[in-house]
């Protein structure tokens, strides 16, 4: 560090980021309302009712499956549950938010005081503090166009949880994986679906740039928000953005404005959207139309009690029970489902879980990735992928055979000893025809053969190849290597 | 004028229907005569709905005719109701007495309304108010002010002064009307009927449009004890939809009503009899509470140390509240919208500042104020820890008694315009009331005089919190002993000036 100069040179800044992400919760309906909480493409204010609409004299009823999903969150993320919680009213005037104020949770949040651990930037698992995470309720949607304003509330009223971190990111990469993080971990949950695309999680950042004597001395710089980031792309690319806006503009000695940030997606820059002088005041309270949320320890431990194996667990049983590598667990286990599916044919298979593994992020993956899939949306089952490596492991097909009998498999949805016998594709391993195979292909490549001898053994591999051509990929290869050595190396 | 059908009781007219010496669509077409009679004096309706007044009337008739036994039907069946403009009746107009929801239609039910119909009541119409409940005069209502019927120069009190002067008037033979901070006792009181308002909690607020959501309880207003009795039994009770109503048990609140006080311990508070309280009205009150000790009742002072500081912190958390709930009224979804606005915000300022009055947006103002940053502290929430005090106050009191005995308005009705332009004023008016809508304890104001100039005079029972049965039981028996509650107003003698 630059101590004795006053001009700090670029890359030597700190980032301090925090975090929040609202995310919409997989409840039937809505959080006050018995209203289809699935909004997505229905027909506008088509999912309304008098409460949704806040109509004059209506009150709201809290869903408890919500109050659930949010405790279940909670409690994945180490975080405190508060037995005495209360909701309160956000005031604002937009027309996609019907009541005029937001019911959501100020000062006594359901979730407090917990963690989720990533792996930091130098590859040691890092610790990111939740401040807390809250319950509130998704606003409508406001288009305007062509001077005129309209307003669709279907999403008015649709349960949304609010994680707020503390400020303990230190880089956009760090906000990525913490983001890729918590969305598996809500998925794994079943409380949210992860989908950007359709506005399931929302991100915003707070962020501010510090030198190490300000760290030092406990300081910190000034604090810029940036808001509507609809993907975790546009996450890590606005803290990028931003950290070198900051940068310039305090080496050039400016100074940092406290102002809430955009970010335009097309121009790939944050642009301003309001001064701290502008900033609204909420005015929130207790909202008097609901009494205190009270949870009792009891339900609070069967709520935990249920709570499904999460990722880092499972990726530490998986490396040890299972033998495989980490970087294999970490794939197997990004999504639950893929998890689940993985064990199970785990169980299936009688030879070791490595086998599977290493068919599953191999060539399932690849083949899932071609065509944008889900494993368990494919006609495929865990007992038929066992069945398969069966196959391979007693010499009915070869490696390489199998993998054409998985595509297979996937894009028919038949057995793989049917695909087997309908296209012929049973290993050969008969000594004697194999045998006249080699011979034919020796004879036919004189000079191939001279070049072995003249000491180009790589050329085993060749000569494999064409008995395989020959045989259209069924030889078995360990025979071809067999017959193969003793023709060459033998005479 | 007791033999007029319109000035029966609903516990009379309800023997009547039994006994078959009445049909209640004469009883209805009499209060509806009735009313053009008289509404052009008094104007206690907003709305009437005479046809599905007559059409429930005969429907009623009809389950009369066919039951085997009539005693079993419910108490109010073809009972003509009037309902306070607050409160929601699916496809009625209902206004809350404002401009910005003159055209409104409400496309659902109160659950108050909903189970005076399945008791089969015949709901005659909206009764006026002020604007959102915010008064105690009507004299707020956009639309126009009710005449006191034993006085047509006169405020009925407020809020639910239609209600209140309906009652009165035999416009009707009992109203529901709504208490936020005195809002059914006061004009009770003002008007010479029986007004209660319920625990918070008691009564589902389900289709009430809300003022301060913490404090609003609905109430019956009726013309003896008995009647508000009947009709507290059919409205009260837990309500799902409403997540602050209380699932507390339902007692029948007519089987309560024993007559006997011997032993009752009732409660004098010494800060409820205030200098610059009209000379008439303590007399009364305490020659009232002297009668429930010759019934046999205790009679114990008490202190309420911190009612001084009830109507300042009324006055932050009721606009704080108000400020919120009212926030809905943006001309996007229903109600008013400005023709003229050009653009979005344009929208929301040019339909609020047309559509509310000068007492709706002064308090929208205040409690604005009142929650801003900075302030919050100051005055929310310094108020809400108050009304904690105040809450011990009645606690502690109901410790040593079971009634507190007190005036329900410090003056009996003001002349219209009096105090229209001294809002302050104004406030005291409910200066006895709302401590226990703060505490959310129950209460009830029943005749018990009248002053010189011949206007009706107040007494307020308070019980503890779900304590109807004994202030009803109290009210009742002091009813028994006085005939305060069978005078009517000489309203067709009257000058309507
Ligand atoms: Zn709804």
């Amino acid at each position: 560090m630059t101590a004795n100069s006053t001009v700090v040179a670029t890359g030597t800044y700190l980032a301090v980021i925090g975090m929040e992400v609202h995310a919409q919760l997989q409840t039937a309906s809505k959080m006050f309302c018995s209203c289809s909480a699935d909004y997505w493409e229905a027909a506008p204010n088509s999912h309304v009712c008098p409460v949704c609409l806040a109509m004059p004299g209506v009150l709201p009823v809290i869903n408890e499956h919500a109050v659930e999903q949010t405790v279940r969150s909670g409690l994945a993320l180490h975080c405190q549950i508060a037995p005495f919680s209360v909701f309160a009213r956000k005031n604002y005037s937009y027309p996609d938010l019907p009541k005029g104020y937001q019911i959501s949770q100020y000062e006594l949040p359901l979730c407090h005081d917990g963690f989720l651990v990533i792996d930091g930037d130098d590859g040691q698992p890092r610790r990111i503090g939740i401040r807390r995470a809250h319950l509130e309720e998704d606003t409508g949607k406001t288009i305007h166009a062509d001077g005129v304003s309209l307003v669709d509330l279907n999403r008015a009223g649709v349960p949304l949880m609010e994680i707020v971190t503390e400020s303990d990111l230190r880089s956009a990469d760090e906000a990525y994986r913490y983001l890729v993080k918590l969305r598996t971990i809500l998925r794994y949950l079943g409380v949210n679906s992860g989908d950007m695309e359709k506005g399931a999680m929302r991100c915003e950042v707070n962020l501010s740039l510090r030198t190490a004597e300000q760290a030092a001395r406990g300081e910190y710089g000034v604090k810029v928000e940036v808001k509507n980031l609809n993907s975790f792309k546009a996450v890590r690319d606005s803290i990028a953005y931003e950290v070198a806006r900051q940068t310039a503009l305090l080496d050039s000695g400016g100074t940092v404005q406290q102002v809430t940030m955009g970010w335009d997606e097309d121009r790939r820059r944050t642009i301003m959207q309001r001064s701290k002088e502008s900033s609204e005041d909420y005015r929130y309270f207790p909202e008097p139309d609901l009494p205190p949320l009270e949870l009792s320890s009891q339900w609070i431990d069967g709520v935990r009690a249920s709570l499904p194996e999460l990722p880092d667990a499972k990726v530490e049983r998986f490396t040890g029970e299972y033998a495989i590598s980490r970087l294999d667990a970490e794939a197997l286990t990004a999504e639950r489902s893929v998890a689940e599916w993985f064990e199970d044919a785990v169980h299936a298979y009688s030879g070791p879980p490595r086998e599977v593994a290493n068919w599953v992020t191999g060539e399932l993956f690849a083949l899932l990735n071609a065509q944008e899939g889900d494993i368990t949306a494919l006609d495929l089952s865990p007992d038929d992928l066992a069945a398969l490596l069966t196959l391979v492991d007693t010499g009915v097909i070869n490696r390489n055979t199998g993998k054409r009998v998985l595509a297979e498999m996937i894009s028919t949805g038949q057995p793989p000893e049917v695909i087997i016998d309908a296209q012929g594709l049973a290993q050969v391993s008969d000594e004697a025809g194999l045998a006249q195979i080699v011979d034919s292909v020796l004879a036919a490549n004189p000079d191939a053969v001279t070049k072995y001898h003249d000491g180009k053994t790589s050329l085993l591999g060749w000569f494999m190849g064409q008995v395989m051509k020959e045989t259209r990929g069924k030889a078995n290869p360990d025979v071809v290597r067999g017959l193969l050595a003793e023709r060459l190396d033998h005479r | 004028m007791a033999d007029e059908l319109y000035s029966l009781t609903i516990h009379e007219a309800a023997g009547m229907l039994r006994r078959g010496e009445l049909s209640s669509v004469a009883l209805t077409e009499a209060v509806l005569d009735r009313v053009v009679a008289v509404d052009n004096d008094v104007k206690a309706y907003l709305a009437l709905t005479p046809e599905a007044a007559l059409a429930d009337a005969a429907a009623a008739d009809a389950l009369f005719a066919a039951a085997d036994d009539p005693a079993r039907l419910p108490a109010l069946l073809g009972i003509p109701l009037a309902v306070k403009d607050v409160i929601l009746v699916e496809g009625v107009p209902t206004t809350c007495g404002s401009r910005i929801l003159e055209d409104f239609m409400p496309p659902y039910e109160a659950t108050v309304t909903a189970k005076l119909r399945a008791a089969g009541a015949v709901i005659l119409g909206k009764t006026n108010t002020d604007e959102f409940a915010m008064g105690s005069s009507t004299e707020n209502s956009a639309y126009f002010t009710t005449h006191n019927p034993w006085d047509l120069s006169r405020v009925p009190g407020g809020s639910s002064g239609g209600s209140a002067a309906a009652v009165a008037a035999g416009e009707c033979l009992g109203a529901l009307g709504s208490d936020t901070g005195g809002s059914v006792r006061q004009p009770a009181g003002l008007c010479g009927v029986v007004g209660l308002k319920p625990t918070y909690g008691r009564v589902s607020r389900y289709g009430l449009v809300a003022f301060a959501s913490s404090l609003d309880q609905i109430g019956p207003l009726a013309r003896d004890v008995t009647d508000a009795a009947l009709l507290l039994n059919t409205i009260a009770g837990y309500d799902p939809r409403d997540s602050t109503s209380m699932n507390v048990p339902v007692p029948d609140y007519r089987a309560a009503l024993t007559g006997d006080v011997r032993g009752l311990r009732v409660g004098v508070p010494r800060e409820y009899f205030i200098d610059g309280m009209q000379p008439q009205v303590e007399q009364a009150v305490r020659a009232a509470i002297d009668t429930l000790a010759a019934l046999g009742a205790e009679v114990v002072e008490i202190r309420l140390p911190n009612t001084e500081h009830a109507l300042p912190v009324y006055y932050l958390i009721a606009p704080a509240e108000a400020s919120a709930n009212l926030a809905r009224f943006d001309g996007v979804r229903y109600g008013l919208r400005h023709p003229d606005a050009e653009t979005m915000w344009q929208g929301y300022t040019m339909t609020r500042g047309a559509g509310f009055g000068p007492e709706v947006k002064r308090r929208i103002m205040l409690g604005t104020y009142a929650l801003s940053a900075g302030y919050y502290d100051a005055y929310y929430l310094k108020a809400q820890q108050v009304r904690t005090l105040l809450k011990q106050d009645f606690d502690q009191a109901f410790q040593q008694v079971d009634v507190i005995a007190c005036p329900t308005s410090p003056t009996t009705a003001f002349k219209i315009g009096e105090k229209a332009d001294d809002p302050l004023s104004m406030y005291l008016a409910d200066v006895f009331t709302l401590s226990l809508n703060l505490a959310g304890n129950c209460g009830l104001s029943l005749p018990c005089g009248f002053d010189a100039a011949g206007l009706p005079i107040g007494l307020q029972l308070i019980g503890p919190a779900f304590g109807e049965g004994t202030i009803l039981r109290a009210a009742h028996a002091y009813e028994q002993a006085t005939d305060w509650h069978l005078q009517r107003p000489m309203l067709n003698n009257m000058p309507a000036d």
